[in-house]
């Protein structure tokens, strides 16, 4: 039987910020475990959370960018469970007022609809040790997060593994370039809980939903997905009822097993935090954000093909990372002559700093690599030179111009020079010459110009040479 | 000398009448010769602050407090001193940041020497919780002192210090301070920091003052309030001096009673003394202004059912993973959690945990805690509407006299000794306790006023009127 695929995202980003959700320790990873805690993020008695207002202006920054609306009360709840790595023994999070509710983001044709996004405080993390004992590192607890909701209940739904991956791509890169998040995957600071269910193809009504959680990775997002929805359509097709439950995923075995069926799913008996205020958020600090909101990608895309006249796939090259796409913008300012810069970064730069999982920095001034642009066009040095030259600065301190000069390659050869040149390699090369009066092939025209070259060491312009050459044969 | 209440103590050291030492060292003898059991530790270094203050004044230092002894509730925590909050769960644990409370009376030079004891977590009307054994009533032994602070109210009562400090989240200030023959305030909800209190019910939890007099009290309160960046439900409402509501008549003053409080007082032995109150007043010349606040007997299952949904959510955190206690028979995670908790927390805690893990449970929510918000908001629009026709309101505290040790055995009569307190606490607004009589029995029953938030002054003006010119004076 053919099945339409529904699938809801549940993604937990770490927002960027000095100091913790709650209370003014830092928000820093890999530092010595339990070094940035307070009586607050360790739920000493007595202690009380203190909202930090940078969180709430970061939420609704990412709110903004995916097209939310702002509610202008929020209030804080209480999630209440067990665990060792959550000190006070609850969550502070948020159910009935999040501060974001409906938006959207759009990826490829589908505007995918979102329901929530809510502030909540992070946990700490367990570590295991060798000898069988369980440590935990509160460092982490009370880092402000922000957890997005899809609205699977609505058209058009997320109905592949591939357009899951597609959406954690693109809200990543809105996140890192509306600046609430870094988003480092491997650094869990986002991290997705996935649900899916199936039902017969072209169904109004929704199969019950399987929940899936300890997905470490897109890859693993990705595996996750195709694996539960074959398990499903397995057991549909042998006619089969799908049990509602949350499963656990296990990267390294490739499968899921159940963690918890609905029956003992836990209560977490929400209520309003009572230590915290309401938070009111006002037009005026909406309006605030807006003003300061970075450029998006959405945006930058349209400029990059509209004003710049790149093509589609080049703009997404510089999109894809923030760092590139920043450096794109800044030479661009420098040097306006986005097609230029854009050939440049996308070979030149790209080929340096790409690596597996992302992009390293860029380790050459904008100013240098201006210089070289700017050069090369105006013909002052040959594009070759210009790349050793790039390789020669790359990641030091040095000028492109001294670099340039110091290895003599500064095309500045007068005419009268030039002709010299042109003239002596020409009368040395007398049984070439006729021989390419005769036949006019490309080939020798090269291998006169390479001479000419070699003699001025690289500093005549190459167009230049060959057209004298050409004038000088006739 | 140990009559002697905060002021006069104060007055005392900085006229060199006396030291703090030696007023601090006096107390700490009358504590090991009472049987109160009032008093859970006496700092080791109690007599090392008390030193360090005579110091200090001698060096010109005039602070609020400056070398009075004070005793603190168990659960008001001091860094590096234990704070059990009356719980086998908490019996070693060491504070690792002092409260805002008691920084300020630092500040101020208060010797904080002793803690009190206290039912568990605050959870009792009759100091009969707590781990660490009952509290007696300094008036007679056989009674209990009232609860939570009971060990506060007993010490003051039982001259053990110059004045203590309290929590009041159903009545634990102003009930105790009523059986002990003290004056209790119950400031208004935000007037004084949490920040450093070991939490009950945090949206009702208030630390305040129970002293021999209400000058006492109201120099005690204004050390105490005050904005606290560390509290975020702590109003930045300017602090006045509380002490310039004193030594006024009542003149004119628009006394507020309440039609259902007196239906709920009728045949009680505190009713008497409620009349009385009332004829005092009218003859010294405040208006008696009949008022009526709907639903005001509801108060008390609306207070039973927020005060155990935060509390079960509050001591959550208790759970043998960081500092509180950890059952010695546990081998697994699920068994420290379970085993430290069975062992760890007496009857009474169990009891409101399981009641206010009941009421937030799925199911359950929307009938019982969110129907007790909506009536807790309806009481507090309905408390505030009053006022528009009054400056405070009368009520008695307690139903009587102190009750005997052990009479209380059952929950549900326990409870009903918050009957008139807990309407303060569901509203947020402030109220006192003052004495006003000496029942059939020959123990001191207060009665209680109201006013709207942040009006504390009101209280103090009409109770110290009330305790320099009653019956008696």
């Amino acid at each position: 039987m053919e099945y339409d695929v529904v699938i809801g995202l549940e993604v937990h980003a770490e927002l960027k910020t000095n100091t913790k959700c709650f209370c003014s320790c830092k928000n820093e990873s890999g530092v010595e475990p339990n070094t940035n805690c307070c009586p607050v993020c360790v739920g000493l008695p007595g202690a009380l959370p203190v909202l930090n207002k940078k969180a709430v202006e970061q939420t609704i920054r990412a709110g903004l960018a995916l097209g939310f609306d702002i509610n202008r009360m929020a209030v804080f709840e209480r999630k209440n469970y067990f665990y060792p790595d959550l000190a006070k023994a609850y969550q502070i999070s948020q159910l009935v007022k999040p501060i974001c509710v409906r938006g959207y983001l759009q990826v490829g044709n589908k505007k995918l609809p979102i329901n929530r996004i809510h502030l909540e405080e992070d946990a700490g993390k367990l570590v295991h040790s060798n000898d069988g004992s369980t440590l935990v590192d509160y460092n982490r607890g009370g880092v402000p997060l922000i957890e997005l909701v899809t609205e699977a209940l609505e058209e058009p739904h997320i109905e592949s593994a591939d357009e899951a991956i597609a959406f954690l791509e693109k809200l990543r890169q809105v996140y890192i370039y509306a600046g609430v998040a870094d988003c480092i995957i491997e650094k869990g600071q986002m991290r997705a809980d996935v649900n899916v269910s199936l039902k017969p193809k072209g169904s109004k009504t929704y199969g019950t939903k399987v929940e899936m959680k300890n997905i470490m990775g897109f890859k693993a997002v990705h595996r996750a997905i195709e694996y539960e929805i074959a398990r499903q359509k397995d057991i549909l097709d042998d006619g089969g009822v799908i049990e509602q439950e949350t499963r656990k995923w296990d990267d390294d075995k490739g499968i899921s097993f159940t963690l918890r069926t609905k029956e003992n799913s836990e209560d977490y008996r929400y209520f309003p935090d009572p230590d915290l205020l309401a938070v009111n958020i006002s037009d005026k600090e909406i309006d605030e954000i807006r003003k300061t909101m970075p450029p998006l990608p959405q945006e930058l895309k349209a400029k990059y093909m509209g004003e710049y006249g790149l093509s589609e796939y080049d703009a997404d090259v510089l999109l894809q990372f923030k760092n590139v796409s920043d450096y794109f913008n800044a030479c661009v300012e420098q040097y306006n002559q986005p097609k230029t810069v854009c050939n440049w970064i996308t070979t030149e730069i790209m080929a340096r700093i790409k690596t597996e999982t992302g992009a390293g920095p860029i380790l050459i001034s904008k100013e240098n690599l201006v210089w070289l642009m700017k050069n090369v066009d105006d013909k002052k040095i040959n594009r070759l030179n210009a790349k050793d030259v790039l390789s020669a600065v790359w990641g030091t301190e040095k000028s492109a111009e001294n670099e340039a000069k110091a290895r003599n390659l500064i095309i500045d050869i007068d005419t009268n020079a030039l002709d010299e040149i042109v003239n002596k390699v020409i009368s040395n090369n007398a049984g070439v010459i006729a021989q390419f009066k005769a036949e006019q092939d490309p080939k020798i025209l090269n291998f006169l110009v390479g001479q000419v070259m070699k003699e001025t060491r690289g500093k005549a312009n190459a167009g230049d040479v060959m057209a004298k050459i050409k004038e000088l044969t006739k | 000398m140990l009559e002697l209440g905060i002021k006069e103590i104060r007055e005392q050291i900085l006229a060199k009448k006396i030291t703090s030492e030696q007023i601090t060292a006096a107390y700490i003898e009358e504590i090991k010769k009472s049987k109160l059991n009032a008093v859970i530790e006496i700092f080791a270094d109690a007599l090392d602050r008390a030193k360090e203050m005579d110091k200090k004044i001698a060096a010109g230092f005039t602070g609020k407090l400056a070398g009075v002894p004070i005793i603190i509730k168990d659960n008001i925590l001091v860094k590096g001193k234990k704070a059990s909050a009356g719980s086998k769960m908490l019996e070693n644990y060491v504070a690792e940041y002092t409260s805002t409370v008691a920084q300020k009376m630092l500040d101020a030079g208060a010797v904080l020497f002793a803690r009190a004891n206290m039912d568990e977590f605050a959870m009792g009307s009759g100091t009969e919780t707590s781990y660490y054994g009952k509290t007696f009533n300094p008036f007679d032994s056989t009674r209990s002192p009232g609860g939570s602070s009971g060990g506060s109210a007993s010490s003051v009562g039982g001259n053990l210090c110059a004045g203590a400090i309290g929590t009041d989240t159903g009545g634990s200030i102003r009930q105790p301070a009523s059986y002990c023959g003290a004056v209790g305030m119950k400031p208004t909800y935000g007037r004084v920091s949490r920040y450093g209190v070991i939490a009950f019910a945090s949206s009702l939890d208030q630390v305040g003052p129970i002293t021999k007099t209400v000058e006492d009290n109201a120099i005690l309160l204004e050390v105490l309030s005050g904005e606290d960046a560390n509290d975020e439900t702590c109003d930045k409402v300017l602090v006045p001096d509380y002490t310039e509501f004193l030594n006024k008549d009542i003149r004119g003053m628009k006394v507020g009673v309440v039609r259902s409080v007196e239906k709920m007082l009728s045949g009680l032995d505190s009713e008497p003394y409620y009349n009385q109150m009332k004829e005092f007043l009218k003859n010294n010349g405040a208006e008696i202004v009949p008022i009526e606040i709907e639903n005001m007997e509801l108060a008390l299952p609306v207070y039973y059912i927020i005060a155990p949904a935060e509390a079960a959510s509050n001591l959550a955190r208790y759970d043998g993973v960081k500092y509180s206690y950890r059952s010695k028979e546990a081998t697994n995670l699920e068994e420290i959690y379970k085993k430290s908790r069975s062992e760890g927390f007496g009857k009474e805690v169990k009891r409101r945990i399981m009641l206010g893990n009941y009421v937030l449970s799925s199911g359950y929510f929307d009938a019982y805690y969110n129907k007790a918000r909506a009536l807790q908001a309806k009481l507090r629009d309905d408390m505030l509407a009053a006022f528009n026709s009054c400056d405070v309101i009368l009520m008695p505290t307690t139903k009587g006299e102190a009750f005997k040790i052990g009479e209380k055995a059952n929950p549900i009569d326990a409870y009903k000794e918050d009957m008139f307190t807990v309407g303060a606490n569901i509203t947020g607004v402030p109220a006192i306790s003052v004495p006003f009589a000496m029942g059939k029995n020959n123990l001191p029953v207060g009665m209680q006023f109201i006013a709207p938030h942040y009006e504390e002054g009101r209280l103090y003006r009409v109770a110290d009127f009330v305790e320099k010119h009653k019956e008696g004076k």
